[in-house]
């Protein structure tokens, strides 16, 4: 018997380890996209653990919606990518200080 | 210990190493294979709570297209690791602190009486005739095909997006213009020449 509490506990381990991932590669840009990538996936976890438990299928749409919304964040962020290495030739994020920010 | 448990261990387990690999090793093209790995695992876990429709999503549309996405752009730019990795010791405390502090929060919140068996109990097996695909088809048909229609749009955003950003001209190379040649009349480009005839010498 698995209870929710547990699958929970994985999309909890696994958010926390991307939030680190965050902190932790702060200066590469492909790192972070990925991070944001694991923490969808810990989202879509939950939603489909309690979308079981509950007998619910409209959690498992709204898992098939972010897929949809991570897939085209994952192509704009990777062409932003593209283009930021063609102007800079770099993707450091201490490079993008054009702003002045 | 049941046979399900052990398969829960498992991949959950297997799920949290790539996670961390994913983090933490030095070369991007390595981590973009990390995280292959974490969905994979996660579709197992996906395909244990009876969700088989996306379980084989996931392997397909983030596997097959976005992870290999990742890994074209990896390779194809030439990335100085050494310097993305200054500071990595020293962030690496703060990392896990703020990942430690995270996970108490949330596990207060998970660990209580809520989601335990007792008041969640599992719910008992469908029978072998349930499709997972029938049964979400049947509501993203109906009840939520605004939304539906909506992605779609997304989708199609992105696609233009993404192909607008990276597109260029680059000098030197020759291209065709359509809407010039549509334009065109016969009058612009054909010239009758009058040339008379010589006798042969």
């Amino acid at each position: 018997m698995v209870a929710l509490s547990d699958y929970l506990t994985v999309g909890a381990i696994l958010f926390c380890i991307s939030m680190a991932g965050v902190f932790i590669n702060r200066k590469n840009l492909i790192i972070l996209l990925m991070c944001i990538e694991l923490m969808l996936l810990a989202v879509n976890i939950n939603f489909i653990a309690f979308s079981h438990f509950l007998g619910d299928s409209a959690g498992q749409v709204f898992v098939f919606f972010i897929l949809t919304v991570a897939a085209a964040e994952a192509a704009i962020g990777l062409a932003i990518l593209v283009v930021l290495f063609r102007n800079k030739r770099s993707i450091n994020v201490d490079d993008l200080d054009t702003l002045k920010g | 210990m049941s046979f399900e448990q052990i398969l829960f261990y498992v991949f959950s387990s297997f799920l949290v190493l790539s996670a961390g690999a994913v983090v933490t090793l030095r070369n991007p093209v390595h981590s973009a294979l990390a995280l292959v790995l974490a969905f994979f695992n996660s579709a197992a876990l996906w395909m244990m709570l009876e969700a088989e429709f996306l379980a084989i999503t996931l392997v397909l549309v983030y596997v097959g297209a976005v992870m290999v996405l990742f890994l074209f752009v990896v390779m194809m730019l030439d990335i100085n690791i050494a310097r993305m990795r200054e500071g990595f010791a020293q962030l690496l405390p703060i990392g896990i602190v703020v990942a430690v502090l995270m996970f108490g929060v949330m596990y207060q919140v998970y660990n209580g009486d809520r989601f335990a068996p007792g008041d969640m109990p599992v719910p008992t097996p469908h029978a072998a005739d349930y499709e997972n695909t029938r049964e979400l088809g049947l509501q993203l048909y109906t009840t939520y095909v605004f939304p539906f229609e909506l992605a779609a749009v997304v989708l199609l955003l992105a696609i233009v997006a993404a192909i607008a950003l990276t597109l260029r001209r680059r000098e030197g190379t020759k291209y065709q213009a359509p809407e010039k040649q549509v334009v065109t009349r016969r009058e612009d480009r054909v010239r009758l020449v009058k040339v008379p005839s010589e006798a042969r010498k």
